[in-house]
């Protein structure tokens, strides 16, 4: 029974027969090596015994860590030989997946050995649908609107105050966290409390428009309302979300507000913004309504995946992207020879994070647990690692290299910096790196088109930044408002039917009708000439 | 005796398989359906279905949409199957094979080239989401409608049509009097396999850029928005107009020709 609980034993013994097989076939003939065989298989289950003392011990408090993460956001390794990002500080590379690392990583730093289950979940109410029908996890890494209602719905375990203890070296993520990152964490609350006792910050990113700059002028993508500009009928595509077409509809009918100087001028114009873009009274939710349904009769289609795609073959000009999957679509557009740019609207942007929370239903009290939890977000707050993922998933880590080294730096650097070149431009990124700086060691030099391009979207300038709103939760009454008037948007209304359109269906519904009565006769005639019969 | 004994028992697993998986969900739609968020038992979602021309014009849309479907799909899977069952050819099954052979590929490459396609023919595919709706369905159901009346086609009783031609019927009359009524069971049960679930496929809608929700898309944006309870009760609408469909077309299998399901 025993030699079973060794697993991970036997496969390494089973490598070693392995080994030995293919060494055999080289240098041995026949005989001997079938005979090497019996031997190593009749010796193996005794090196199992021996490997099974520090094995067993080992498996009873061996902690299960269940992370949810969305699909595709978080590097699993398997990297080719030649995408070795060599900074000056070391090379990075990406062999196994992170959460593989961190077992190996929280085995060598804290004694302990952990195990990750790694799931994914496909949209955030996906997730909170999961969690409501009773799956447990202990990580889960939603956005932020989905954090502000488990938060406000009990469902979190704060992290603890050793987690925010800067001194010690094993917290990456407060060494390193971007402070404007932590400025936004740490001003915002819900229900009194501030969204960083919760939430540890994984991603961000704004939203904007992706265009075909030979087609569409930045003018032109640089507003909401290209979505609704007859100038590219069935051009532009639109998010197949409610919360992403809510938000955009709602900056175009405000456009005249939003870019007002007395509205921009304002002292207190960010908390304006936000109040402006989380409004839900009725009267916005119905002229919204109105809005899409024009946006809908304009736009090539609601897309979730397929704008990319549609924007790299040309079926389309412009679309509305997030900026993470807007820098995928301009590298793959890249590879076919079409250079793609990306417009952040004058009206204003939603900013929005996602960012790991540990759960009640989970941690529960098991504070070996909430360790482990705390370490992998810290594992994956290493300068080095952030950098893996952000190459590998193309959106922006929260991560700005801080107590840690300049690493995330050195990587746009990299991957954008453009010392020697005649065309070069600054581009100021002191906000994100260290606000207080003042030497312009933050300021880098890069290519002209990148300030339309990969940089831009991935880490947009300041004033980008300050006229971004994140876009709040809506609660259970409004967000049955706001879906019915989404299915107001997308279904097909009886009113609309046209009275011909009522003459044929009322036809029709006759002759069926008269059909299968004249069937039922025949079966009937038919049943009784057998009879007779 | 002992072997009655354990073959009884090897319907267990099935019976097993049923019970979680199709008479549980079953009972929970219909929980949701009846209840609203408090769980306390209410008419209010049937009303809600009935009331609301938004819902009401999605079940219109999509049983065009699936009407339009079943109709090409018979017009063109008809001829083929009665051509090809009447043939002598040698190599009838390739040719049966070649029809069927698209279900053997991935559904989402097929649609993938189709949408392809069909942008090289019509330029921009926007502005015929209708039109692109059903030439998606048609392409991924048509092997359903061929293969049973095919197979109805194919096991007709050929003296039967000797005998209408002694009778002094022509083709046209031995077609219409013999061929077609006996072949109703393989198009009953054709229809069925394609009307039922391109009223609920919004996967083709999605992929060929049709923005309008027909039944399936709105049980999910129900889902989605956390409501259980229009979506449950919209499931079990439709749960009952498959019975009815079922109900009304059953009485003709029973007459002619058995056989024709490809289930």
């Amino acid at each position: 029974m025993r030699t079973f609980n060794s697993f991970g034993k036997t496969i390494t013994a089973a490598d070693r027969r392995k080994t030995f097989r293919a060494f055999a076939k080289k240098a041995m003939p026949k005989t001997l090596v079938s005979s090497l065989l019996v031997l190593t298989t009749a010796f193996s289950p005794i090196a199992g015994e021996l490997d099974l003392v520090e094995t067993a011990e080992a498996a009873d408090d061996t902690i299960i860590l269940r992370v949810c993460n969305w699909e595709e956001y978080m590097d699993l390794g398997g990297w080719e030989d030649d995408e070795v990002i060599d900074l000056e500080s070391g090379d990075i590379f990406g062999e196994k997946a992170l959460y593989e690392d961190f077992e190996d990583w929280y085995y060598e730093t804290y004694g302990q050995k952990v195990k990750v289950e790694y799931s994914c979940f496909g949209t955030n109410e996906e997730l909170y649908n999961m969690l409501t029908l009773g799956d447990t996890y202990d990580l889960v890494c939603p956005s932020e609107y989905m954090i502000m209602k488990l938060m406000s719905e009990d469902w979190l375990v704060p992290y603890s105050d050793g987690f925010f203890d800067e001194t010690n070296e094993n917290n990456y993520y407060v060494r390193n966290v971007s402070p404007f990152i932590e400025e936004t964490l740490s001003t915002h609350e819900i229900n009194g409390e501030y969204w960083n006792k919760y939430m540890a910050g994984y991603m961000w990113g704004i939203t904007g428009i992706l265009y075909n700059p030979n087609e569409m002028t930045r003018e032109e993508a640089s507003t909401w309302s290209v979505l609704n500009n007859p100038d590219f009928y069935r051009q532009v595509t639109i998010k197949d979300n409610v919360r992403d077409s809510y938000f955009a509809a709602m900056a175009a009918l405000k456009a005249d507000l939003l870019t007002s100087d007395e509205f921009i001028n304002d002292e207190n114009y960010s908390d304006n913004l936000m109040a402006e873009m989380n409004d839900v009274s009725d009267e916005t939710i119905e002229s919204i309504q109105d809005y899409l349904q024009d946006v809908k009769n304009n736009v090539y289609s609601f897309e979730t995946d397929s704008g990319k795609a549609d924007m790299i073959t040309g079926k389309v000009l412009g679309n509305y992207q997030w900026s993470g999957d807007a820098v995928y679509a301009m590298d793959q557009a890249e590879e076919d020879g079409l250079y793609l740019e990306f417009a952040v609207p004058e009206e204003c942007t939603n900013m929005w994070f996602d960012g790991w929370v540990m759960l009640k239903n989970g941690i529960g009290q098991d504070s070996a647990k909430q360790q482990a939890a705390e370490a992998f977000v810290n594992f994956l707050s290493m300068p080095e690692n952030a950098v893996r993922n952000m190459y590998y998933i193309g959106y922006t880590s929260v991560i700005s290299g801080g107590m840690d080294g300049d690493v995330i730096y050195e990587y746009l650097e990299w991957n954008y910096g453009a010392e020697d070149e005649e065309d070069a431009v600054d581009y100021d990124l002191t906000y994100f790196f260290d606000p207080e700086d003042t030497t312009g060691e933050y300021i880098l030099t890069t290519y002209e088109e990148q300030t339309k391009r990969q940089l831009y979207a991935q880490y947009p300038l300041e004033d980008v930044i300050n006229r971004s709103a994140i876009m709040e939760y809506f609660d259970s009454d409004v967000n049955a408002k706001i879906n019915q008037m989404w299915i107001n948007v997308r279904c097909y209304n009886l009113r609309n039917v046209p009275f011909w359109g009522w003459i044929i269906i009322l036809i029709a519904f006759v002759a069926m009708i008269s059909f299968f009565v004249y069937e039922k006769k025949n079966t009937i005639k038919a049943e009784k000439a057998d009879k007779i019969r | 005796m002992n072997r009655n004994f354990s073959r009884k028992y090897l319907g267990i697993p099935y019976f097993i398989f049923l019970l979680i998986f199709v008479v549980l969900p079953l009972l929970v739609i219909l929980y949701y359906a009846f209840t609203n968020g408090e769980g306390q038992f209410t008419f209010s979602n049937l009303i809600n279905f009935f009331t609301d021309p938004n819902t009401l014009g999605t079940l219109l849309y999509s049983f065009c949409l699936a009407l339009a479907t079943t109709v090409v799909c018979l017009l063109l899977a008809y001829p083929v199957s009665y051509i090809l069952s009447q043939s002598n050819w040698k190599f009838k099954s390739v040719i049966v094979m070649i029809f069927v052979m698209p279900m053997w590929i991935n559904f989402t490459l097929r649609v993938t080239a189709l949408k392809e396609i069909l942008t090289l023919i019509e330029g921009n595919l926007a502005f015929h989401p209708f039109l692109n709706s059903i030439i998606g369905m048609t392409y991924d159901f048509l092997p359903f409608m061929i293969l049973p009346i095919y197979t109805t086609l194919s096991k007709l009783d050929r003296s039967l049509l000797e005998a209408a031609a002694d009778l002094g019927a022509g083709k046209r009359q031995s077609f219409y009097r013999v061929t077609l009524p006996l072949s109703m069971p393989g198009i009953v049960s054709g229809v069925s396999m394609v009307f039922l679930p391109a009223m609920t496929n919004y996967v083709v809608l999605d992929m060929m850029y049709n923005s309008t929700y027909i039944m399936g898309s709105l049980i999910g944006s129900y889902f989605s928005a956390y409501d259980w309870h229009n979506g449950s009760m919209i499931a079990l609408i439709l749960l009952v107009i498959i019975c009815l469909f079922t109900l009304v077309t059953n009485g003709d299998e029973d007459t002619g020709v058995r056989g024709g399901t490809l289930v």
